[in-house]
C-alpha cells in the first residue's frame, strides 16, 4: 500500500520528487546564468574599487575610474604627452610606492624622471622608486617581479618602439599579473604604432595647446582619446591636470576643441585592438 | 725519464742577478739563496733558470689563503711565502691540533706545494717554528721554551743586527732572550724587543684579517663533492635555514650575505648579497641568493665540485622585534624592502633608486638618486621635505623629466635682448615659441663651480608641448651670443 501511495504522489505537481527535479533545473539555469556571466567577463580584471580620474566624462566612461589591478596602455604622441601616463601613475598609486621602470636609452631619449617636476604636480617624490634597466627585456622581467607584490600601488612601464619581447603574450601576462596582485601597470609607449594587447584601456594622447587668455597656463592639458576599452565605452577628452589636487578636471571652457563624447578613433588604431 | 735540469728562480737585485729560489736539487749541490746567478752558473750545469715573478708569486700566496679559508675564517698572508691560520676555537672541529696540522699540510701538500707548519701560539713563534723546526705544537705558554734552541735567523733581524748579536757572542734565541731587554732595546731599538717578546709569547700582537670576519656562518663539508645546481640548491637551503634559526636565536637580521664555494680543486668562489632590511628568513634567503646566481656573467663553474659551502651573515644587526609584527603597514614596507633587494640583487643596487632632496637651486642637482636599499625613504613617512616652487594654485614650475645633459639648442633670436627666444631647433626639428614665462634667474653656486648664471624660460610651442629653456650667461654681460639649452620637459 504504501507504494502505491508514493506513485500515486509523485504525479502530483507538488510531490517531493518533481520539486527536487525543479529545484535541480533551476538550479542549473542558475549555474549557466552565472557561468554565462563569466563568460562576459572572461579576461577583464576582478572588480575592485576604480579610481576616479576626475574628470566627469571620463570617468563615466571608464565606470568610475581607473580599474586597478588592470593594464592600461598609454601611447603618447609628444614629449610631454608621456607626462600623462606619470599622472595615472600618480593617480592609481595613491598613497603606496610608485615603481617607474625605465631602460637606459629611454632616459636618454624622453629625459629621466626628475622628483622636483614630480612634486610640483602634486606627487610625492619619497613614494617613487625608479628601477633603471639595461634594456627593454630587463625592463619587462622587471615589471613581472614588481607586479606580484600586491603591497606596490603602480608600475609605470615605459617601453619605446616595438620590441619583441612585448607580444601579447607578455602584455596578457602582465594584465593577468596586475589582476592577481592588485597593482596596476601603466605600459607607457612612446614611438611605437598600437598592436595588439591585453590592456584594458588604451589612451591615445598628444599634448594641447594651453588656452589663449589663459593667464596661468602650463598645467598640464591633453587630448587623450580613449581608444579601446574592454568593459565598455570610448571617448575623447581634453584633459587638464590640476596640480594642487593631484587630479584630472575639465579643461575650462573656452577650450582649443570641443571634445566630442564617443568620436569614432582613428580608424588604424580601432583596427589593431 | 728525461733527464731535467736543477732549477732555481733568479731575480735581480743591486743590478745583478741573484738566486731567488730553488729547488731541492739545487740546494743538495751547493747552491744557495742569494747567491750570485753567475756563481751557480759556473757551479751547475747544466742549471735550468726562471725568471722570478713576483705579482704571479703574491696571487698564487691569495689563492692558497682562499682556500686556507675553510679552515678558518681568520687566514692572513705572511708574505711572501707564508700564511697565517688562526685556529682558536677552530681545531676541534677537524680532531684536535696535531690532526688538523698534519690535514693541512696534506691537504696543500697534495696539491704540489712543499709546506711547514707549525702551531704556536704568537704569529711570530709559529712563523719561525715552521722555519726551523716544523711540524712542532706548542703547548699553552711553551713559546719561550719552543724557540730557544733556534738559531739567531728565527728573529728575523736585518743583517746589521744579526753582526751585532753574533759579535756578543749570542749564537741561539734563547741566548738572545736571556740579554735583560733594557738592554737590547739600547742596543737594538725597541722594535726588535718587541718582536722578540712576541716570538717568545710574551706579548702578542693580534692578526689582521684579509676579509672582515663573518659575524654567523653556517657550512657544510662534502665528503664527495657536489656538482649539479640542484644539489647546490639544497645545500644552500639547508645552510639558510641552520643559518637563520641562529640569527632568531640571537634576535638578529642579516644584512650581507656571502655564499662562499670552495671547489675541490682550491678555487673559492664568492657570491654577496646585500639586503636592506635585516634579513633572516631562510626562504628569502635562498631566492635572493639563486637570483644572484641566475645573474652571474660567468656562471658558478662547479669544476670538479665543491667540497664546501658556507654561508655567512658578514654583517648581521640586531633586529627590532616590532619588525615581526602583524601591522599592516609594518609587513607591507617590508614586503616593499624585499622587493627592492630582489631587484637590486638582479639589476645591481645603483639602478634601484630613490630620490634625495638637496639643498640646492641648480635643478640637475637639486634630487639625487640614491640606492633605494640604502635609503628608505618610505619609513620616515611625514610631511613631505620636497619644496615647492610653485605657489599654490599655480601651475608647475620645474619639469617632470630632465634630460641628463642640457642639449645646446639653436635659438631664434629673442625680441627682446634678454627675453626668450621666438623659435628654436631642437634635435633637427624647428618649433615656434607661442608662449613664454621668465626669466627666473638661478645663479651657480660659486662656492662649488664656475659656470655661468642661467635665466631659465618655460616655454609653450605651437604644437603645445612645453619645454624648459635656459640661456647660459647674461645677454652683454657674457657676450652678445649667449648659448641656448633645452633642460627640461613639462608635462
Amino acid at each position: 500500500m504504501q507504494f502505491e501511495n508514493d506513485s500515486q504522489q509523485s504525479g502530483r505537481l507538488d510531490s517531493p520528487r518533481r520539486r527536487s527535479m525543479i529545484e535541480h533545473n533551476m538550479n542549473n539555469s542558475a549555474k549557466i546564468a552565472e557561468l554565462r556571466h563569466s563568460l562576459a567577463r572572461y579576461g577583464l580584471p576582478p572588480d575592485r574599487q576604480p579610481i576616479p580620474l576626475g574628470h566627469p566624462q571620463a570617468d563615466s566612461v571608464l565606470g568610475g575610474g581607473l580599474r586597478p589591478g588592470a593594464l592600461h596602455e598609454v601611447f603618447a604622441s609628444g614629449w610631454s604627452a608621456s607626462g600623462f601616463a606619470v599622472l595615472l601613475g600618480i593617480l592609481a598609486a595613491g598613497a603606496k610606492p610608485f615603481f617607474w621602470v625605465q631602460p637606459d636609452f629611454e632616459a636618454l631619449e624622453y629625459g629621466a624622471v626628475s622628483p622636483h617636476g614630480l612634486a610640483e604636480l602634486g606627487g610625492d617624490p619619497r613614494q617613487l622608486i625608479l628601477v633603471r634597466t639595461r634594456k627593454g627585456d630587463d625592463a619587462l622581467s622587471a615589471a613581472s617581479d614588481i607586479l606580484g607584490c600586491p603591497h606596490v600601488g603602480a608600475l609605470l612601464l615605459e617601453i619605446r618602439g616595438q620590441p619583441k619581447a612585448l607580444d601579447l603574450v607578455t602584455s596578457r601576462r602582465l594584465s593577468l599579473a596586475a589582476a592577481t596582485s592588485g597593482v596596476s601597470v601603466i605600459l607607457l609607449r612612446q614611438s611605437a604604432a598600437c598592436e595588439p594587447s591585453a590592456a584594458l584601456t588604451r589612451w591615445q594622447v598628444a599634448s594641447a595647446p594651453s588656452r589663449d587668455d589663459d593667464e596661468d597656463w602650463g598645467n598640464p592639458l591633453f587630448d587623450a582619446r580613449l581608444v579601446r576599452h574592454r568593459a565598455g565605452g570610448l571617448g575623447h577628452f581634453l584633459m587638464q591636470w590640476d596640480s594642487e589636487n593631484a587630479v584630472f578636471c575639465e579643461a575650462h571652457s573656452g577650450a582649443v576643441a570641443a571634445a566630442p563624447f564617443h568620436r569614432p578613433a582613428d580608424p588604424q588604431i580601432a583596427r589593431a585592438v | 725519464m728525461p733527464f731535467k735540469a736543477p732549477l732555481v728562480i733568479s731575480r735581480k737585485a743591486n743590478n745583478a742577478l741573484i738566486v731567488h729560489a730553488l729547488d731541492a736539487r739545487s740546494a743538495r749541490l751547493g747552491l744557495y739563496q742569494g747567491q750570485p746567478l753567475a756563481n751557480a752558473r759556473a757551479m751547475v750545469q747544466p742549471l735550468s733558470i726562471i725568471p722570478s715573478d713576483e705579482k704571479a708569486d703574491a696571487a698564487l700566496l691569495e689563492s692558497i689563503a682562499d682556500w686556507c679559508d675553510r679552515f678558518t675564517p681568520l687566514v692572513t698572508l705572511d708574505a711572501p711565502y707564508g700564511l697565517y691560520l688562526d685556529i682558536t676555537g677552530a681545531a676541534h672541529l677537524f680532531g684536535g691540533e696535531a690532526a688538523m696540522l698534519a690535514l693541512v699540510r696534506e691537504k696543500i701538500a697534495a696539491q704540489g706545494f712543499v709546506v711547514r707548519a707549525a702551531i704556536a701560539g704568537t704569529s711570530l713563534a709559529a712563523h719561525a717554528l715552521a722555519r726551523f723546526a716544523h711540524n712542532t705544537i706548542v703547548p699553552p705558554r711553551g713559546e719561550a721554551a719552543a724557540v730557544a734552541p733556534l738559531p739567531l735567523a728565527a728573529l728575523d733581524p736585518d743583517d746589521k743586527t744579526l753582526r751585532a748579536l753574533r759579535h756578543a757572542g749570542l749564537k741561539t734565541v734563547g741566548a738572545v732572550a736571556q740579554r735583560q731587554h733594557s738592554e737590547l732595546s739600547e742596543r737594538l731599538g725597541a722594535g726588535f724587543v718587541t718582536r722578540l717578546r712576541i716570538l717568545l709569547g710574551a706579548e702578542e700582537k693580534p692578526l689582521e684579517p684579509r676579509r672582515p670576519l663573518p659575524d654567523l656562518m653556517a657550512e657544510q663539508r662534502f665528503a664527495e663533492p657536489i656538482l649539479t645546481e640542484d644539489a647546490i640548491a639544497a645545500s644552500l637551503l639547508s645552510l639558510a635555514q641552520h643559518l637563520s634559526e641562529i640569527l632568531e636565536r640571537q634576535g638578529r637580521g642579516a644584512r650581507l650575505l656571502e655564499a662562499v664555494f670552495f671547489r675541490a680543486d682550491g678555487k673559492v668562489e664568492r657570491i654577496t648579497v646585500k639586503t636592506g632590511e635585516p634579513l633572516r628568513d631562510a626562504s628569502v634567503m635562498l631566492r635572493l641568493l639563486r637570483q644572484k646566481l641566475d645573474a652571474l656573467a660567468d656562471p658558478l663553474d662547479p669544476g670538479f665540485g665543491f667540497d664546501l659551502v658556507r654561508l655567512e651573515a658578514v654583517l648581521a644587526e640586531e633586529t627590532n622585534p616590532a619588525t615581526i609584527s602583524f601591522d599592516s603597514h609594518e609587513n607591507a614596507r617590508q614586503q616593499i624592502g624585499f622587493l627592492i633587494d630582489r631587484l637590486s640583487v638582479r639589476f645591481g643596487a645603483h639602478r634601484v633608486q630613490r630620490f634625495v632632496a638637496q639643498d640646492t637651486h641648480i635643478p640637475e642637482a637639486a634630487g639625487v638618486a640614491v640606492p633605494a636599499q640604502d635609503h628608505d625613504t618610505y619609513a620616515n613617512w611625514g610631511p613631505s621635505n620636497w619644496p615647492l616652487k610653485r605657489l599654490p594654485g599655480d601651475p608647475p614650475r620645474r619639469p617632470l623629466r630632465l634630460l641628463e645633459r642640457a642639449e645646446e639648442i639653436e635659438a631664434g633670436f629673442p625680441i627682446a635682448p634678454d627675453g626668450p627666444p621666438k623659435f628654436f631647433v631642437w634635435r633637427q626639428c624647428r618649433r615656434d615659441v607661442v608662449r613664454a614665462e621668465g626669466p627666473e634667474r638661478i645663479a651657480m653656486e660659486w662656492w662649488r663651480s664656475a659656470g655661468l648664471t642661467r635665466d631659465y624660460f618655460r616655454v609653450e610651442t605651437s604644437d603645445g608641448q612645453r619645454f624648459w629653456l635656459y640661456r647660459d650667461g647674461l645677454f652683454r654681460q657674457n657676450g652678445l651670443h649667449p648659448r641656448w639649452y633645452l633642460q627640461g620637459l613639462f608635462a
